[in-house]
């Protein structure tokens, strides 16, 4: 098997489940240590993700970042992988967006909505619901279906007050 | 009420269940923080000590939280944190934690809450067997109360904000606890749970780790937290744990139908040591009564039912044989204490 980045023979290989479908990567000893692998220990993809496992390149001037309502700063919140407070979702959110998609395979919630969230909440959820079924919909190709869910979204759209309570 | 009081019951989660041969119990565990607090590992103590305070008004709200029980991690004694550590009602990570952090636990032991553990609120959620909607309607029916008094931090896009983001999104994290000794017998273990991993579920061993897990009990749980539906996360667990139950099912019919022999042997000779052993480690108790719980299963072993079985693994943990021996005990001492609580069960059967 070939490195995905060369022609020299892969010696690192990973597997991840995505959807429901595998996806691979290979890589040769040299690029497999470019993206950080340790071949002496074992590792993740998250952790790959996360940048936890490997060198950091070119973010010394971007440690410095650090939450405005908790302190806690980039390189602390690498070196544990836990968040400060609720705020650093928003301070962190260019390398946790990328983390979250490695561990969910979504950056989408799609379960319970507290009571106490306001109604846009709920509907922004609610589009967010349609339009994940308007893909799968898409995706066999049933567009009746599809057309319904597409009318479905806009209208949610034009007047925010069609609210379901956000229950399934 | 103290804790000693633990000692003469065991948890409602160890009575009768579905599927109660390979499954021991389902559990549902949601996590949850407040808007705009720090979380507890890196707020102040003072910021622990107001979370602790505001859930405990939002707790005293809650429909029957008469009926639970509540204690502070720093006025319980190191024993009594790992005593509540072994029955399943707080984690390894509260017990080792002090200001501001306690639980909250009702009187069959199906209901806890932990607050300030790795987030401000870890909402437990245990039934016997194999019973995870149960399970997770018990949960979110305390969820919604505990939120009549809280305001939780929440997104549109991130759901439920915890401090560590494997958990953002629902904060569900369901698992079942399996006795899966016909899968370690007939080695068929590792390639189920390569194929259990495989497909985005996470097995770990209660006690010890992987295949060599001890007491041949293993946990499976869901790791996707983002994307999907509560009610999806628990279907698709319950669809896997099923099949699995199925496999373990067939490994045992396949050892009774082509090693019946051995499996005599293996239950026979494990009964021998339990019933005269008088030093008796926790990792080989756990290995024995493993066996003797197979033997109860597949009837080999009439007399000794299969729940009680069940308590013992509980009873023979380090803090449980000192609470029951009033005293602290060195490890040979629990040993010979150990080898004579599992000797005084099989006498008496």
């Amino acid at each position: 098997m070939k490195c995905d980045l060369c022609d020299k023979e892969a010696v690192v290989h990973l597997t991840q489940v995505v959807n429901g479908q595998t996806k691979e990567v290979h890589f040769c000893e040299e690029h497999a240590k470019a993206q950080g692998i340790d071949l002496n220990s074992p590792i993740s993809i998250t952790d790959i993700l996360m940048g936890l496992n490997g060198p950091q390149k070119n973010i010394a001037s971007e440690l410095s970042l650090a939450c405005p309502r908790c302190g806690m700063a980039r390189e602390e919140f690498r070196k544990t992988g836990r968040l400060g407070c609720p705020e650093c979702y928003k301070t962190f959110m260019a390398e946790l967006t990328m983390a979250i998609k490695a561990m969910h395979h979504s950056g989408q919630h799609l379960g319970k909505i507290p009571a106490r969230e306001g109604v846009q909440t709920r509907m922004k959820s609610k589009i967010a619901r349609l339009q994940k079924e308007l893909e799968a919909a898409v995706a066999r190709e049933d567009f009746e279906k599809a057309a319904k869910l597409r009318d479905q979204i806009k209208k949610c759209r034009d007047d925010g007050t069609q609210d379901d309570g956000g229950k399934k | 009420m103290t804790l000693d009081g633990f000692l003469e019951r065991h948890g409602g989660w160890l009575e009768a269940g579905p599927e109660e041969g390979p499954v021991i119990s389902s559990r549902v565990r949601l996590a949850r923080n407040l808007r705009e607090t720090t979380f507890p590992g890196w707020a102040s103590k003072e910021v622990r000590n107001r979370v602790w305070n505001e859930v405990v008004l939002a707790f005293d709200g809650v429909p029957g939280s008469k009926g639970f029980l509540r204690w502070r991690m720093d006025e319980l004694s190191a024993l009594d944190r790992e005593l509540l550590f072994e029955r399943h009602l707080i984690s390894r990570e509260l017990a080792e934690r002090q200001t501001g952090s306690g639980v909250f636990v009702n009187e069959d032991e199906c209901r806890a809450v932990m607050v300030n553990e790795e987030d401000h609120i870890r909402l437990q959620s245990l039934q016997p067997g194999m019973n995870l909607q149960k399970a997770w309607e018990a949960a979110d029916e305390l969820d919604n109360a505990l939120e009549q008094g809280l305001s939780y931090a929440f997104s549109s896009k991130l759901g439920y904000l915890t401090a560590c983001p494997s958990n953002v999104g629902t904060g569900l994290r369901a698992s079942v606890m399996l006795h899966l000794p016909g899968l370690v017998l007939t080695e068929e273990i590792k390639p189920v749970i390569n194929a259990v991993s495989k497909i985005g579920l996470a097995v770990r061993g209660l006690w010890g780790e992987g295949s060599e897990a001890s007491g041949h009990m293993f946990q499976i749980s869901n790791q996707v937290t983002l994307g999907r539906p509560e009610a999806e996360i628990i279907a698709h667990l319950d669809q896997i744990v099923l099949e699995v139950i199925e496999h373990e099912k067939n490994a045992r019919l396949r050892l009774m139908s082509t090693q019946e022999i051995r499996v005599h042997d293996h239950v026979g000779r494990a009964y021998g040591i339990l019933a005269n052993a008088a030093l008796m480690t926790t990792g080989e108790g756990l290995d024995l009564l493993s066996a003797l719980r197979m033997g109860a299963d597949l009837g080999l072993l009439p007399k000794i039912p299969r729940r009680e079985i069940d308590r013992l693994f509980i009873r023979i943990h380090p803090a449980h044989l000192q609470k029951e021996a009033g005293v602290a005990l060195s490890p040979e001492e629990r040993d010979i204490k150990r080898s004579q609580l599992i000797r005084k069960f099989l006498e008496n059967k």
